[in-house]
């Protein structure tokens, strides 16, 4: 009986979107027009990291916030675990090889190329990320022996976007408001930090608990 | 992008709702994540059609990537505990 | 004849129903998350075929939803991955992925 509920209740629900979505209002109101009035303003000329990293910042700010978050949630629940061994498996070993120069450059080229072209911090830090998933799944890993050193990657990009947002209102300025002929480079710095602590910490969730030391 | 349903918005929709329900009815959950993932990477060329190309970079990396390694480690977590299939 | 704008309102129905659907029906927890990711994805369709440019496409879509969406695919990877942790620690009290001792909803 409730299988037949179930599915009469789904049916209903997606005939409902459906219409309500076809009756959404047709109209041409936009934001782009708004967003590429100011994006000389912005810094950087590829709009959505204008509209991530300088219109809607503070998202951004929430976001990595979010992401650590996500970590102190998975440290206080996960079981503890140890890094795992290295393993010598020839695939991986070659995978390793060839794949990991070109995801740190690819990393730093979507970084650099966020400003003008698609890319960002986000995706930078994502593909860094798998890069470091496949090292982890190896056995090499060397972040996890130096716990004190991992700590301080995983919260560099926050601390820096805190620093960079909260500094301009001791110059009279509104808080997160850069300074507009020097946008383009606090882009970049916060850009920067959050790729490194977007990587590591998208690492560290795929650990799934907190780092057990090796001689607990 | 064409006035009608173009040819390729259909195949695309079409491929994409079927995995999606692949994703979730199929009988084993290890071919679940599976479909999870080629979900994923058809959500990246989705995006890449309609024109977000940097959504289409970061689903690529994440969606397809992160989440289903992720759900696949949890999966063989669980096979190390017990030797139970899920 | 349905416009290709339609066509991608009406799949994003379809995928939040199926997700909606995973997480009524499944009664393994690793279904349901799988479906609450297939329901935020079906989400993220539906905002970015709206942010479509109202001219004729040659032009990138509106970037305000695109940041969105952005924001809201890193948001559910950590939610994601913190939901793993969740059902692991479960599994490992309880010795079962189901909410409850039987496998149906009755």
């Amino acid at each position: 009986m409730s299988k037949w509920l179930t599915r009469l209740f789904c049916l209903s629900l997606f005939v409902g979107l459906s219409l309500a979505l076809l009756q959404l209002p047709n109209d041409d109101a936009r934001l782009s027009p708004a967003v590429t009035r100011q994006l000389d303003a912005s810094g950087v000329s590829n709009p959505v990291t204008a509209v991530l990293l300088n219109f809607r910042s503070y998202d951004t700010l929430l976001e990595i916030a979010v992401l650590l978050l996500a970590l102190v949630g998975a440290w206080a629940i996960g079981q503890p675990r140890t890094a795992p061994a290295t393993l010598d498996d020839a695939p991986l070993l070659i995978v390793l090889r060839l794949f990991l120069p070109p995801i740190i450059l690819g990393a730093a080229y979507f970084l650099w190329v966020g400003a003008s072209a698609p890319g960002g911090a986000f995706q930078g830090g994502a593909i860094l990320a798998g890069g470091l998933i496949l090292l982890l799944l190896g056995g090499r890993s060397p972040w996890l022996r130096r716990p004190l050193l991992h700590r301080f990657l995983l919260i560099l990009g926050l601390t820096i976007f805190l620093m960079l947002t909260v500094l301009p209102s001791f110059s009279g300025h509104a808080f997160l408001q850069y300074p507009p002929e020097e946008a383009k480079i606090w882009i970049l710095m916060i850009e920067s930090a959050a790729l490194i602590s977007i990587a590591f910490t998208l690492t560290a969730l795929f650990l799934g608990g907190p780092p057990r030391s090796p001689n607990s | 992008m064409a006035e009608g349903g173009g040819v390729i918005d259909i195949f695309l929709l079409a491929v994409l709702v079927w995995t999606a329900w692949a994703a979730i009815a199929s009988s084993d959950v290890f071919r679940c994540t599976v479909a999870f993932m080629v979900f994923g990477l058809l959500m990246a060329l989705v995006w890449a059609w309609l024109g977000a190309i940097d959504l289409a970079i970061a689903e690529a990396a994440v969606g397809a990537g992160v989440t289903g390694g992720l759900f696949l480690t949890t999966l063989k977590r669980f096979h190390q505990s017990s030797g139970n299939h899920v | 004849m349905i416009s290709s704008e339609q066509l991608y309102l009406i799949a994003a129905a379809a995928l939040v129903t199926i997700g909606f659907y995973a997480i009524g029906r499944s009664p393994n927890l690793m279904r349901k998350l799988l479906g609450i990711n297939v329901l935020g994805n079906g989400i993220f369709l539906f905002l970015i075929s709206v942010a479509r440019p109202p001219g004729k496409s040659d032009q990138s879509p509106d970037p305000v939803p695109q940041a969105m969406v952005l924001t809201g695919i890193v948001v559910a990877v950590c939610a994601t991955a913190f939901a793993l942790t969740l059902v692991d620690r479960y599994r490992a009290a309880t010795g079962r992925l189901t909410l409850t001792e039987t496998d149906d909803y009755a």
